[in-house]
């Protein structure tokens, strides 16, 4: 067989595929929605899980960590140590807030102003604002403290790290739950697909017999089924991706929201790429699988008689 | 073309449906297959389409011994038979055109060829009107006219066909049976079951009789190239 009419058979079998799913257009909704809800689930606490990552990044501000100098250590030091910081792994930006510009960012405020100005001397000590990495966790983070802290002339580090813990902790318990729904979901769907096919084949078993007494290969009775759960797969794939645009936006505006009182720009919209491919994807997969398995067991089973 | 060589088939649990039957159908005969209702007819069909197999003894079919064929061979040998059978087997949802395209697209004949073909092969058996139609709006003549172009449409060289007569009045059944004729004179080799005697005689063509699974005559050629034979 030429490479054309091999092409040929295979668009054929592709269209036929269509052409048998638009025949029965309420039964093929109602598959293709359980199947875009299936794969939508996931795929949700996938955006979830990324957008929490993003999130995180976005409050940098909240990750900060301030480490107060002793009274009496000079600016030179202070600088000195913020160099030394900045080369250390984990460790994005530093920066130096000299006493004398902490006493100036205060005193615009009315009700430290009066109690500021009463005073001889600066009372604030040189303290340096240092921002981790986004990949910086809990554990990681303490341990940078804790050696910052050791270091000469430092009188305190101020470290929330319970913040860092929780975050860290919710997103990996929402990233293995996806994991997990992902993985009941995926195989919801491969059997949804293998029953529907399932089901084709018989009623198709007539036609089926007949082809391979006329001769027709184990993959030529095969194939529109195949592309059946391909279909099952693109079109269940699709309505998951709708449904996620759907509830994105629905969800973008709230969240957007939510982000800013945080004092973070945040927008969903960046981590929803990967995750409609991924849904797509894993539509086309689950949709192929489920016919294979369907295809695999009850194909063989339909052998030619006469009487 | 087609030997039989000391076959005997036992269906499962039941009586012998051929013992020991040896016969020998040459290139480019047309032979008929008669005997009573029960006699085996049927069976030695389905042997020779590979829907059955065997008991003991071989069956060869164009040099090749069908019991040696390896299971991804059986497609490609199938599809140089043709097969008449007589409920038809016809596909109920399908048109005429598309029941007889079926084995050039099985085959993966070019779409233009499969055109020009079918057409042909509804024009030998009367049926070119009807293309477009399902087979359930045909008679049962029509039908297994229909069945029949569908048999010789990828040309083959053997063809065998199972009571093709059987749903035909006497007249239809004679213009079946002329047109098996023609397509024998073009070197197709058949083998046609039939229980209808009036019609074979009328043909004169060679004549297998069986009787309780065995061969009981064998009209004009003699079997003796067969026996004790196993297959090239
Ligand atoms: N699938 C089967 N299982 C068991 N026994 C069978 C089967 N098919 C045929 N037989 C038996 O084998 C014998 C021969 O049957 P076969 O169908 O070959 O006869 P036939 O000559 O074609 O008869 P008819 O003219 O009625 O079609 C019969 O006794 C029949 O009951
Ligand atoms: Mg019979």
């Amino acid at each position: 067989m030429s490479l054309s009419s091999w092409l040929t058979r295979h668009a054929q079998n592709a269209v036929g595929a269509l052409g048998t799913l638009s025949r029965n257009p309420v039964a093929t909704a109602l598959t293709v929605t359980v199947i875009g809800i299936a794969l939508a689930l996931p795929a949700a606490l996938g955006v979830l899980v990324q957008s929490g990552r993003t999130l995180a990044g976005g409050w940098a501000d909240v990750r900060d960590f301030s480490v107060y100098l002793a009274p009496g250590v000079g600016l030179d030091r202070a600088e000195a140590l913020a160099r030394e910081l900045r080369v250390k792994p984990g460790v994005e930006s530093v920066r130096v807030i000299s006493a004398d510009t902490a006493v100036a960012e205060l005193s615009k405020d009315p009700g430290f102003a009066g109690a500021l100005a009463a005073l001889e001397a600066n009372p604030l000590p040189h303290t340096l604002v240092v921002r981790p990495l986004v990949s910086v966790d809990g554990a990681a983070l303490e341990k940078l403290g804790a050696e910052v802290q050791k270091s000469n002339g430092v009188d305190l580090v101020k470290l929330d790290l319970e913040w860092a813990k929780r975050l860290s902790a919710v997103l990996d318990f929402l990233r293995r739950l996806g994991f997990i729904t992902g993985g009941l979901l995926i195989a919801a769907v491969v059997i949804v697909v293998g029953n529907t096919i399932r089901l084709d084949i018989q009623n198709r078993s007539a036609e089926i017999e007949v082809a391979k007494l006329l001769g027709a290969t184990d993959a030529f009775v095969r194939r529109p089924f195949l592309y059946l759960g391909l279909w099952y797969g693109v079109l269940g794939g699709v309505v998951a991706m709708l449904i996620l645009l759907v509830g994105l936006w629905a969800l973008g505006e709230p969240i957007t929201r939510l982000a800013g009182l945080y004092g973070s720009s945040f927008e969903l919209g960046g981590a929803t790429g990967s995750s409609l491919l991924a849904v797509l994807a894993g539509g086309v997969l689950a949709g192929w699988g489920g016919a294979w398995t369907a295809v695999a067991r009850h194909l063989a089973a339909i052998q030619p008689k006469i009487d | 073309m087609i030997r039989f060589d000391n076959v005997t088939k036992r269906y499962d649990g039941a009586r012998e449906a051929l013992k020991g039957v040896s016969l020998h159908v040459e290139a480019g005969e047309l032979a008929f297959l008669t005997g009573r209702s029960g006699a085996g007819k049927s069976t030695v069909l389905k042997l020779i389409a590979l829907i059955e197999h065997p008991t003991r003894g071989s069956v060869t079919v164009d040099g090749r011994n069908l019991g040696k064929l390896k299971d991804r061979e059986i497609p490609g040998y199938r599809q140089q038979i043709g097969m008449v059978f007589q409920d038809n087997k016809l596909l109920a949802d399908r048109s005429a055109y598309e029941n007889v395209a079926l084995p050039l697209i099985i085959t993966g004949t070019g779409q233009r060829e499969i055109g020009r073909r079918v057409r042909a092969a509804l024009d030998q058996v009367g049926l070119l009107d009807r293309e477009r139609y399902p087979p359930r709006t045909l008679s049962a003549g029509e039908q297994q006219r229909l069945g029949i172009a569908r048999a010789i449409v990828s040309r083959p060289k053997v063809l065998i066909a199972d009571e093709p007569t059987g749903n035909l009045d006497p007249d239809l059944a004679l213009e079946v049976m002329a047109l098996f004729k023609r397509l024998n004179e073009v070197g197709t080799t058949m083998l046609i079951a039939s229980h209808d005697l009036h019609l074979v005689e009328h043909f004169g063509a060679r004549r297998i009789t069986l009787t309780g699974g065995q061969v009981l005559e064998s009209s004009v050629a003699p079997l003796t190239e067969s026996s004790g034979a196993s297959g090239p």
